[in-house]
C-alpha cells in the first residue's frame, strides 16, 4: 500500500498520522456530517448516509456523469465494487489501486495516475447516483434486469419554461460528485474511476466546479455565487435534525426500499450572462434577488439569517427570495450544494460562466419540481440565467464497511 | 507517424533474445516429409486446401489464386497468431508458404481483397510436442512476430511501388485507391519502424509536425498533392523519395528482433496511434482515409498481442480472455463503418460513432498496458 502523504516532510507527517488513525475510527461510526477538523483532513467513506452530501461543502467539485456501455451486469456489479475500494482508499488519502502511482512494477502503467502524490486527503467525498436511464434506456430497454426497481421518484424531470437543455451535457446512467478542498485532489478522484471503468462506463460528461455556493453546515460562512450576491442564506444544514429526515432523506415506505437512507439530486448547469447582469443597477439586482447585496440580508431586514417578510412592501412580487420560499411551497426546501464554474470564455467575447446547481432531497417530483416550475415562470433573474444541461439521479445510502459496495441493495 | 521512438534503449536486450531463437526453433523442427506441397486453390470465395489432417513438422503450401482480387494466404494458431502467411498474391498467380507447425489445431484461411477476417478451414496437426520453456516461448514469441514483420514489409515494397507508379504517370484516382493500401502494411508494423529515427518522419510526417528546415515529404506529402492541391504533375521525386526511403526502412526492419517487452508495448503504442490520430482525423486529414489505418493499427497490435499469446497464456490467463473479449468488441465496432472492401471515409461519420470507438480502444488498450508487466513475470 502506498500512502501519498509519505512524500511530505516531516513536520506535515505528524498530522498525516493522526489523519490516518481518524479515518480508521470513523470507519465504525456512522457520522460521515462530521467535518474534517482541517481542510487537509479525510472525511469517513462509511456511514448510513453517503458522505458529499451534508459534509460541510468543500470549496471544489468535479462532477462526472457516466453511460454504462457493458451489456453486463455482472460486469457493472464488478465495477460498483472496483470503484467502491478505490473510493474507500481515496478518501482516506490514499493511491486508487494496491500499489500506487510509484510502487509497481517498472514495465506496468501504474495503478494510481499520481497527481496527487503528496497531497492530503483534503476533504475529498465521493458520492455516486443512479440515473432513470440505468433502469430503462429512452428507448425501453431494460439492460440490467433492474427496470422493476426504478423507484417513481426516480421518473424524468417534465420540461420547464425556458429549458435550453443539450442533451450531450444532461442525464445519464451513473454520476459520481467528487468534492475536495483540493482542486486536483477531486479530478484525480474522477481520473482514476474513469480509468477503473473503461470498457464497462464511459464518461457522458463532466464539469468542474471551482468555488462552492453553499454552506451545508451552520459552521460555514455564507459564500457568494458569480452575480455577486449570498447564495444558500437558508438552506438545508447538517444540524437540521429532523427536518432533514422530512426533507433529505428517503424514509422507509417511501417507494424503493434500496434507496432508504438515500437522497435523490438534481443537477443543473445554469449559463449565467455575467456581462448584462453586471450593467444592471445595485438596486434592481437587489429587488430580483429580494436580498441586500452586501451582508445578504432579506430586503427589509438588517442581517443575512433574518426571515424573509414575504408581506413587505420592500420584497417585489416576484423577488427570487419569495419565489424560492418554502412558504410559496408548502413548505418544500433542498440541501443545495453548488458550485461557480468557468468553462473558458465563449468565443464571443465573454466567458462562459455560471453556476453549477446540485440540490438533494427526498422526492424531487414535491421538492426541486415544483419550485422551479414557479421560477421558470416568473423569476425575473430568468433575463440572465439559461439552464442548458439537468440531471436526476438516485443516490443509495451509505457504504456501511469495508465488505458493503456502492449500491449493493439494488443490486442484491 | 507521431513521436520520438521510445524503443531504441531496448534495442540491445532484443538482440540478446534473438541470438537464443535459432536454438530453439531448431529443436522442434522435424522433418515431415509430407509428401510434396500441399495445394490451395483460392477464389473470391473459397479457399480449398488439399490436405487438413497433418503430421507435425514443416509443410509448404502451394497457393494458387483462381479469383478475379488480389489474395492473401494465412495460417493461424489459436487467437489469430500468424504462423506464415503470403500477401499480395495476384490473380492468375502461384506462390508457395513454408511453415513449421507442431502439434495441435490451426486454421487456415484465404483474404480475397486482402480485407476481414477471411475464408477459414481447419488444420489439425498431430504429432509430439516438447514444452518450451519460458525463455523459449518469449524466444518463439519474437521469432513469430519477426516472421509477421517481414510478411508485411513485402507488401508494404510492391504496394508503395504501385502507388508511386500511378503518382508519377499522373493517375491521380488509381493513386488515390491505393494510397490506403499501401498504408495498410505500413500502419500495422508501425512499432517496429519507430525504431528507425529520422526515416519514420521522412515516410510518414505529418506538415504541422515538421521542424524547421525540415522538408515535407512521404505519404502525407502525396496525400495532400493528391487531394488538396490535385496537382501531381511535380510529385514525381517525393514520390521517388518514398519508395526509396520504404526499401531503407524494410531492409532495416526485417533485421530487426524486437524483445517481448517491444513486442508489448508495440501492441499499446498501436492503440495509442488509433486514439490520438484515426478517432480525430488528423492521420489523413486529406484524403479522410483514417478507418483503413485504424483498421491496419488493430491489426498489427493483435499480431503482435498473438506472438505473446503462449506466453501470456501460461501468465495470466484470465487477461488473455479479457483481450479476446475486448479485441472482438473493437473489431465488431470498426466493422459496423466497412464500405465494399475497404472503409467508411472519416468525414461520414457521426460524432456518437466516433465515440462508440473511442470506448472501445480505451477498452482494449488499458487491459493491453498490463501485457508487459505479465511478459516480463518470472
Amino acid at each position: 500500500m502506498t500512502r501519498r502523504r509519505t512524500v511530505l516532510g516531516a513536520a506535515s507527517l505528524g498530522i498525516a498520522g493522526v489523519a490516518i488513525g481518524a479515518v480508521a475510527g470513523d470507519m465504525a461510526s456512522d457520522s460521515p456530517s462530521v467535518a474534517a477538523a482541517s481542510t487537509s483532513d479525510p472525511v469517513a467513506f462509511h456511514g448510513e448516509h453517503q458522505a458529499g452530501i451534508v459534509t460541510p461543502a468543500q470549496d471544489r467539485l468535479h462532477f462526472a456523469s457516466f453511460d454504462v456501455i457493458t451489456k453486463k451486469r455482472s460486469d457493472l456489479v464488478d465495477l460498483m465494487k472496483d470503484w467502491t475500494n478505490a473510493a474507500r482508499r481515496m478518501t482516506a488519502g490514499r493511491d486508487a489501486g494496491q500499489y500506487g502511482a510509484t510502487g509497481g512494477p517498472g514495465e506496468a502503467p501504474p495503478d494510481d495516475t499520481g497527481e496527487a502524490l503528496g497531497l492530503p486527503p483534503a476533504g475529498l467525498t465521493l458520492t455516486i447516483g443512479f440515473g432513470g436511464t440505468l433502469f430503462r434506456t429512452a428507448d425501453g430497454v431494460d439492460r440490467f434486469g433492474l427496470a422493476d426497481r426504478r423507484p417513481a421518484a426516480l421518473a424524468d424531470i417534465p420540461r420547464l419554461p425556458g429549458d435550453a437543455l443539450e442533451a450531450a451535457i444532461s442525464g445519464g446512467d451513473i454520476c459520481v460528485q467528487a468534492c475536495s478542498y483540493d482542486p486536483q485532489v477531486a479530478v484525480h478522484a474522477i481520473r482514476n474511476l474513469a480509468r477503473i471503468g473503461f470498457g464497462k462506463v464511459t464518461i457522458r460528461w463532466s464539469q468542474l466546479g471551482f468555488g462552492r455556493t453553499s454552506s451545508t453546515s451552520t459552521t460555514q460562512a455564507t459564500p457568494r455565487n458569480l452575480m455577486g450576491f449570498k447564495d444558500g442564506t437558508r438552506n438545508l444544514k447538517a444540524e437540521d435534525g429532523k427536518v432533514l429526515a422530512e426533507q433529505l432523506w428517503v424514509q422507509p415506505g417511501d417507494g424503493a426500499a434500496w434507496m432508504t437512507g438515500g437522497s435523490y439530486v438534481v443537477t443543473r448547469r445554469i449559463r449565467m450572462h455575467i456581462e448584462t447582469w453586471d450593467r444592471t443597477s445595485l438596486d434592481e439586482q437587489e429587488q430580483i434577488i429580494g436580498r441586500h447585496k452586501g451582508n445578504g440580508a432579506p430586503l427589509g431586514k438588517r442581517a443575512e439569517f433574518d426571515e424573509p417578510d414575504l408581506a413587505a412592501k420592500d420584497m417585489a412580487e416576484d423577488a427570487h427570495v419569495r419565489l424560492a420560499h418554502p412558504d410559496s411551497h408548502g413548505g418544500a426546501q433542498l440541501l443545495r450544494r453548488g458550485y461557480n464554474f468557468v468553462d473558458g470564455s465563449d468565443g464571443l467575447g465573454r466567458l462562459n460562466a455560471g453556476l453549477f446547481f446540485i440540490a438533494y432531497q427526498r422526492d424531487a417530483h414535491k421538492q426541486f419540481v415544483p419550485v422551479q416550475r414557479l421560477l421558470a415562470q416568473k423569476d425575473t433573474l430568468n433575463e440572465y440565467i439559461k439552464h442548458t444541461s439537468s440531471g436526476l439521479f438516485a443516490c443509495p445510502p451509505g457504504v456501511r464497511d469495508d465488505k458493503d459496495y456502492w449500491g449493493s441493495a439494488l443490486f442484491a | 507517424m507521431t513521436r520520438v521512438n521510445r524503443l531504441t534503449a531496448l534495442a540491445a536486450a532484443s538482440l540478446v533474445v534473438g541470438a537464443g531463437l535459432a536454438g530453439c526453433s531448431s529443436d522442434d523442427k522435424k522433418d515431415a516429409k509430407a509428401g510434396g506441397p500441399i495445394a490451395v486453390t483460392a477464389t473470391d470465395k473459397e479457399c480449398k486446401v488439399a490436405k487438413t489432417e497433418l503430421a507435425s513438422g514443416t509443410h509448404t503450401f502451394a497457393i494458387q489464386n483462381s479469383g478475379s482480387k488480389v489474395t492473401e494466404f494465412y495460417v493461424y494458431a489459436t487467437g489469430d497468431r500468424v504462423i506464415g502467411e503470403v500477401e499480395n498474391i495476384a490473380p492468375g498467380l502461384k506462390r508457395e508458404l513454408i511453415v513449421e507447425l507442431a502439434a495441435g489445431s490451426y486454421e487456415a484461411a484465404c483474404k480475397p481483397g486482402m480485407i476481414g477476417s477471411g475464408v477459414r478451414s481447419t488444420l489439425k496437426v498431430t504429432g509430439e510436442n516438447k514444452p518450451l520453456t519460458d525463455d523459449a516461448a518469449l524466444a518463439a514469441a519474437t521469432a513469430s512476430y519477426q516472421k509477421y514483420v517481414q510478411s508485411q514489409t513485402g507488401a508494404l515494397i510492391t504496394k508503395t511501388g504501385e502507388f508511386v507508379d500511378a503518382v508519377k504517370a499522373g493517375d491521380a484516382e488509381k493513386a488515390k485507391a491505393l494510397f490506403p493500401i499501401a498504408r495498410t502494411y505500413w500502419e500495422r508494423i508501425e512499432p517496429v519502424a519507430e525504431i528507425f529515427g529520422d526515416l519514420d518522419p521522412a515516410i510518414d510526417g505529418r506538415e504541422d509536425a515538421l521542424e524547421p528546415g525540415q522538408e515535407f515529404t512521404g505519404f502525407h506529402k502525396l496525400e495532400k498533392d493528391l487531394w488538396d492541391t490535385k496537382d501531381i504533375s511535380k510529385s514525381g521525386p517525393v514520390a521517388d523519395k518514398l519508395l526509396a526511403d520504404v526499401k531503407l526502412i524494410v531492409a532495416k526492419a526485417n533485421s530487426e528482433v524486437l524483445s517481448p517487452v517491444q513486442l508489448a508495448n508495440g501492441a499499446k503504442e498501436l492503440l495509442d496511434e488509433v486514439a490520438t490520430g484515426k478517432i480525430t482525423g488528423e492521420e489523413d486529414r486529406y484524403s479522410h482515409t483514417d478507418l483503413w489505418d485504424f483498421a491496419a493499427n488493430l491489426e498489427g497490435s493483435k499480431a503482435a498481442i498473438a506472438a505473446l499469446r503462449p506466453v501470456l497464456e501460461k501468465k495470466d490467463a484470465a487477461l488473455v480472455k479479457t483481450l479476446d473479449e475486448q479485441f472482438a468488441a473493437a473489431e465488431a465496432a470498426l466493422n459496423k463503418h466497412r464500405d465494399g472492401d475497404g472503409w467508411k471515409f472519416h468525414d461520414k461519420l457521426s460524432k456518437d460513432d466516433l465515440k462508440t470507438l473511442s470506448d472501445a480502444i480505451n477498452a482494449l488498450a488499458e487491459p493491453i498496458s498490463k501485457v508487459a508487466a505479465v511478459v516480463v513475470k518470472k
